[in-house]
């Protein structure tokens, strides 16, 4: 069974990012880039698949920048066997990257594709859906627990107050959630191997998908700042405070 | 053009989210329809057309239906979807589920999480973990979109009359199944939605001492809640957790305890009206967005806190 990793390449976790003065967006010039979160699961679930043997191959992809590579070398350490990479300098919204990917599933024809659920720059939780609605594939979202057995996974998922468990019909598409694992930490004998694995190259145009964009970003603004507030000497104050003033107890 | 609204529920009733999106789709303009999908939920549908500001309920009742799989309710707003220029649902995890696989299927754009409407085609978004607010424009003929609910004051639950309209149930798609769900019964008000919450992080120390947060949430009736370090921890349940990834809440009051406050975090809960912030750190970024900071032992503070109420 192949499996197929999505991943993006965004701002690190760890930046708080600026948005530009004049309001076009958010500065991103010399921040650190990073594999986002949710992807880096997604890798790791794919590789622990192929190390319990049922994933024969993990193919992680990738649409953006030509930097992405270093993002799809870093899946590579974690355990990918190749990678490819959609290039192109132009705006990628989720609807576009789900038509990339559709076009990369169709020559790969993988059996399950894992994706991050949401990527923490746009934090939109869309691209696994649209890609499982394109492919007329079931999907399940959120997944804190993936088991493939024959033609069908059993995905348990987090929801709103729980946990839910739906069993897929195979190909099928998961997106993972923040407890589905914990990724390991790419060794640097693990680094150099990454740098030998194959790597392909392709463009929206070679796979014929229109990625212009539907959303037209007006503005980027900050969000209402908050003023600090004040620090009380004991709980009795802290009561006084919310009793008195706030009036929220 | 009409708004169509994906109601929300747990069989038995019409869940608080699908109050705001109906107050996120008026503030759109245009006649409000709610589609009531599941299986016996006659009376679901009757409480949805009782919502204010609502003039009809498309009521969707089949076994495909019954438990909610993304696939069947995707096919069946779907195949509603005809004349309307929006389709609304709430941000939550059902809602999050099925609306990109509608927009997929409409061939237009998802707007996700909007926090205002400036106009019917655009809409104001959070993105990195609400570091930056977006405004957007849709180019697209229908509007798919999902509402961030804390943003959106919910509309009142009577004083509607809408009809009530029964249309032909999709079948099952064969594509996936329900094995099985486990929720937490509990008595206290639903995280997302309740007025108080008290949330606490890796400084509790252990599963064993987060119970502490117990009474204190039973006096003030509040939602018990956590930040990732916790959750991770083991301390806390994994539908605790708030933050950019998890809950998004907005209460009256928000206790964090023992959280330090990382940005993901905040990006959870800095909308609520009051917060207020107990840490032995008192370097903690939590503090910085914090009403009324508390620097202390928590497990002195709490107690006296939870006595003096």
């Amino acid at each position: 069974m192949k499996v197929l990793v999505p991943v993006k390449r965004v701002v690190d976790y760890n930046v708080k990012v600026r948005v530009k003065s004049d309001q076009s967006g958010v500065d991103i010039a010399n921040v650190k880039m990073s594999m986002n979160p949710f992807d880096e699961i997604a890798v790791e679930e794919a590789t622990r698949l192929k190390e319990k043997s049922v994933a024969t191959e993990v193919v992680a992809v990738s649409c953006g920048v030509a930097q992405s590579q270093e993002t799809l070398r870093t899946a590579m350490a974690i355990g990918a066997d190749r990678a490819i990479l959609v290039q192109t300098d132009a705006e990628l919204q989720p609807l576009a990257v789900a038509k990339l990917l559709k076009a990369v599933v169709d020559k790969e024809q993988p059996q399950l594709v894992i994706l991050g659920k949401q990527a923490i720059d746009d934090d939109a939780n869309q691209t696994g859906q649209m890609l499982a609605a394109l492919l007329d594939w079931p999907q399940a979202t959120f997944a804190s627990k993936i088991e493939v057995s024959g033609d069908s996974a059993t995905v348990t998922r987090e929801i709103d107050g729980g946990l839910e468990t739906v069993s897929l019909k195979l190909p099928a598409i998961v997106t993972t959630d923040l407890r589905l694992n914990e990724p390991r930490y790419v060794t640097l004998p693990n680094i150099m191997k990454a740098k030998k694995k194959p790597l392909d190259t392709t463009t929206p145009e070679e796979l014929g998908v229109d990625a212009a964009p539907r959303l037209k970003t007006l503005k980027v603004s900050e969000p209402p700042a908050r003023s600090a507030g004040v620090m009380v000497a004991d709980v009795a104050a802290l009561v006084d405070k919310l009793k008195n003033e706030a009036k929220v107890i | 053009m009409s708004i169509l609204v994906i109601a929300e529920h747990d069989k038995a009733q019409l869940r608080g989210a699908t109050l705001n999106a109906v107050a996120a789709a008026q503030k759109i303009g245009g006649d409000v329809h709610v589609l009531v999908a599941g299986q016996g939920v006659q009376a679901i549908a009757d409480q949805a057309a009782k919502l204010a500001g609502v003039a009809k309920v498309l009521l969707a009742d089949g076994p495909a239906l019954a438990e909610g799989l993304a696939e069947n309710v995707a096919a069946q707003v779907l195949a509603v979807a005809q004349g309307y220029g929006h389709i609304v649902f709430a941000a939550t995890a059902e809602g999050k589920n099925v609306a990109p696989r509608v927009a997929a299927k409409l061939d237009v754009a998802q707007v996700s999480d909007i926090i205002a409407v400036d106009s019917p085609d655009t809409f104001q978004r959070p993105i990195y973990a609400g570091n930056a607010i977006a405004t957007v424009q849709s180019a697209d003929a229908v509007k798919v979109l999902t509402v961030r609910t804390t943003a959106f004051d919910p509309v009142a639950a009577e004083g509607g009359q809408a009809s009530v309209e029964a249309v032909d149930a999709v079948a099952d798609s064969g594509l996936s199944s329900f094995v099985g769900r486990e929720v937490a019964k509990s008595d206290r008000p639903e995280l997302a939605g309740a007025t108080v919450v008290v949330s606490g992080g890796r400084g509790m120390g252990s599963a064993e001492n987060f119970k502490l947060l117990e009474p204190l949430a039973d006096k003030l009736g509040a939602a018990l809640g956590a930040s990732r370090a916790a959750v991770d921890a083991g301390y806390a349940p994994n539908d605790w957790q708030v933050g950019q990834t998890g809950k998004i809440v907005a209460p009256q009051l928000y206790i964090a305890i023992g959280i330090s406050g990382a940005i993901q975090h905040l990006a959870g809960m800095k909308d609520s009206k009051v917060i207020v912030a107990i840490n032995k750190d008192a370097e903690a970024p939590i503090f910085g967005v914090a009403d009324y900071g508390l620097v202390g032992d928590l497990f002195q503070a709490v107690p006296e806190l939870t006595n003096s109420l």
